[in-house]
């Protein structure tokens, strides 16, 4: 394992991750109970075979540009970066996609996915309910059965998510388990796959889970680097110098990432949710301070106790409140080729009412964190310097979080 | 020669199969374990398998998820489990003890640390959930460089090759989970076991237990017909929440389940 991290390093082929059992080297890979076994070996079967099937690849791209509305613009922030005095501030404008982010690229792959694999139902877990509500629109259009497993907090307090979930045909199940909350939603998605194996396909949200997840979510999220790639060299006529991208599980980062990754010249830096501070423990930052660990079928940094037990996360949005984190994140931390830094909630707050004022833009709280970040570095950034940072989503879900948060009525 | 070795050869020469109790180590609290698993051996257990608490144990139905969280309420974490295999150690040297839980709490201790400290503590075999053998060969080396069996789990959906592959990995025992899904749901389907326990016995020599869904006298008879051991959990965890408050109801409810097993598998011709 080690010959090849150090034959990617020294040759500079960052893409060439993971190996065919889905490790990036110590990270990823497959525990699962033996049930799952089966159903994902198939999964890596007909992927394998559909990522180069020309038909599939065709209408993919057919839905992303009709269904999903891209390209997403690549937008020159010029009075944020007026503002701000240093760096070109460019965003990827994933909040204008279909459903208001990143991810329903993913989302609309693996429908097309399990169509082609002949499977009827498909299921997700959800937190803040953007995943469940991209693959509820997925599955109306495709006419499938859709069953999304929301922690009972999170249910909570994400109704109009709920709402919309049930508009679209959806049967939302409440999870009562463990804290309530997204790992929760995962677990019992877990347990529904290993129960419904034959006719149900079961579609993960990020860049976690097991293999294959990792690699094929980052692949169908990658359409976010590559358009951006071309339209900055289209627009600035070179590559920037630096990406930034909010980290929860990490898709929207990867996506932007991966397309870059061999641009030894490019710095990639993912923004974890420092929640109330990492240093108070309560935070959503595994890459930052929580250590290697196995959950939900991968291996990679967590939060966890000392007795191996996982903890519970806190963060400002419901997105990037996930103990874990893909590994490929974890592995890009590892060999350096990625840096992680953490935003706390009052920063990603600023950075939601920074953008929604100078630019018009109201981003996701998720988004914000990576905003928050833009601007601490930003101004001492050089006026030649660019940096693009991935507007994952749009801030319309989070209006009542932060009206509350301010004690505003609404 | 291994307690899971001795334990499975003592009852083959007698004509005997094997009945294999699981309770979740603490649940509801940690003064109920030890005695409880004593007075499951009185009732006819050969084996006892331990779980260990995790937060999130993923291929469990709600009964089993119910009792970690029941555990977890004390934190109880491997340390614990451990102090509690050696205290019934004191007064139970042959009765063979399997751990059964998640890999992130062993990943934490790391392999070897752990395969020392259960070793020392008197366990026998580990099985894990997440940790299918693909992924398990510094895990195995680990464990079995102290001696402990490490038992994997054969699905329902397990192909002819992956059970080769589970059963070459296997020690101790080779665990048939007799249905698709999560434990303590649904009914057993005894001819599709026999059909699968007969496709292992292809692999190996091995003794062949068979868990999730056996819940009284008559499911633990029809597999004890084709199998070396009955695997009894959810039917038992249940017991434990039904008289959480009542230790010594707990233990006589349960005594009662598993000798009512006891008799029914060793009385059938």
């Amino acid at each position: 394992m080690s010959t090849t991290t150090d034959e990617i390093i020294k040759e500079k082929s960052w893409t060439e991750m993971p190996d065919e059992r889905g490790h990036f080297a110590n990270f990823g890979g497959a525990f699962v109970a033996e049930t799952l076994m089966a159903p994902i070996a198939e999964l890596v079967k007909a992927y394998e075979h559909y990522k180069n099937d020309p038909d599939f690849i065709a209408e993919f791209d057919h839905d992303l540009a009709h269904y999903v509305g891209r390209p997403s613009p690549l937008y020159f922030a010029e009075a944020w970066t007026k503002r701000l005095g240093g760096a070109q501030i460019y965003l990827k404008r994933e909040d204008l996609n279909h459903t208001g982010a990143h991810k329903v690229n993913n989302t609309v792959g693996q429908a097309l996915l399990a169509k082609k694999m002949g499977k009827t139902r498909v299921i997700a877990e959800t937190g803040a309910g953007q995943h469940g509500v991209a693959t509820a629109t997925v599955a109306a259009r495709l006419g499938m059965d859709c069953v999304v497993y929301m922690g009972e907090e999170d249910i909570r307090r994400q109704t109009s998510n709920v709402y919309r979930m049930r508009l679209l045909g959806a049967e939302v199940v409440p999870v009562y388990s463990g804290s309530k909350t997204l790992k929760d939603a995962l677990n019992e998605a877990l347990r529904d796959w290993v129960t419904n194996v034959d006719d149900t396909f079961y579609i993960i949200g990020t860049v976690a889970g097991p293999h294959p997840y990792p690699m094929l979510v980052r692949d169908f999220q990658s359409i976010i680097g590559r358009e951006a790639r071309e339209q900055i060299l289209e627009q600035a006529g070179r590559l920037p110098d630096q990406l930034i991208a909010c980290v929860g599980g990490g898709s929207n980062a990867i996506g932007l990432f991966y397309p870059f990754l061999n641009d030894a010249e490019v710095k990639l830096t993912g923004v974890e949710g420092a929640g109330e501070g990492i240093e108070t423990g309560k935070h959503a930052a595994p890459l930052c301070a929580g250590q290697s660990g196995v959950l939900h079928g991968n291996r990679t940094y967590l939060m966890e106790d000392k007795d191996g037990q996982i903890i519970e996360t806190h963060c400002i949005s419901a997105g990037l409140d996930y103990p874990g984190v893909g590994p490929e994140h974890a592995w890009l931390k590892d060999v350096g080729r990625a840096e992680y830094v953490a935003i706390n909630d009052k920063e990603a707050l600023q950075g939601f009412h920074d953008l929604t004022r100078i630019e018009g833009i109201i981003p996701a709280l998720e988004s914000s964190h990576a905003l928050a970040y833009t601007s601490k570095i930003a101004p001492a950034m050089k006026k030649d310097q660019i940096i693009i940072v991935n507007l994952s989503g749009r801030g319309d879900k989070d209006i009542h979080t932060v009206a509350e948060i301010e004690g505003i009525k609404v | 020669m291994s307690r899971l070795e001795n334990t499975f050869k003592a009852l083959k020469q007698n004509s005997k199969k094997a009945l294999i109790p699981f309770v979740t180590a603490g649940d509801p609290n940690p003064e109920v374990t030890v005695p409880l698993l004593h007075s499951m051996v009185k009732a006819g257990a050969n084996v006892i398998e331990l779980g260990v608490p995790f937060s999130d144990p993923m291929a469990e139905g709600p009964i089993i998820q119910a009792a970690c969280e029941r555990a977890l309420k004390h934190n109880i974490g491997l340390d614990d489990v451990f102090a509690m295999v050696k205290a019934f150690r004191q007064d139970d040297d042959e009765t063979p003890i399997v751990l059964m839980g998640y890999l992130n709490p062993i990943e934490v201790k790391g392999y070897d640390n752990f395969a020392k400290l259960a070793s020392e503590a008197g366990v026998d075999g580990i099985i894990t959930v997440d940790m299918p053998p693909d992924e398990a060969e510094k895990y195995n080396l680990a464990f079995h460089a102290f001696g402990l069996d490490t038992i994997y789990l054969v699905a329902p959906t397990s192909t002819p090759d992956r059970i080769e592959k589970i059963c070459r990995n296997s020690r101790g025992f080779v665990y048939y989970v007799s249905l698709k899904g999560v434990t303590g749901v649904a009914h057993i389907d005894t001819d599709s076991i026999a059909e699968k326990v007969s496709q292992i016995r292809a692999q190996t020599d091995m003794p062949v237990g068979v868990g999730f869904g056996i819940k009284d006298a008559e499911s633990a008879l029809a597999v004890a017909k084709v199998a070396d051991a009955v695997i009894v959990g959810s039917e038992i965890v249940k017991r434990v929440a039904e008289f959480a408050n009542n230790p010594a109801e707990m233990q006589q409810s349960i005594a009662e389940l598993l000798t009512s097993m006891r008799n029914a598998i060793d009385n059938y011709k």
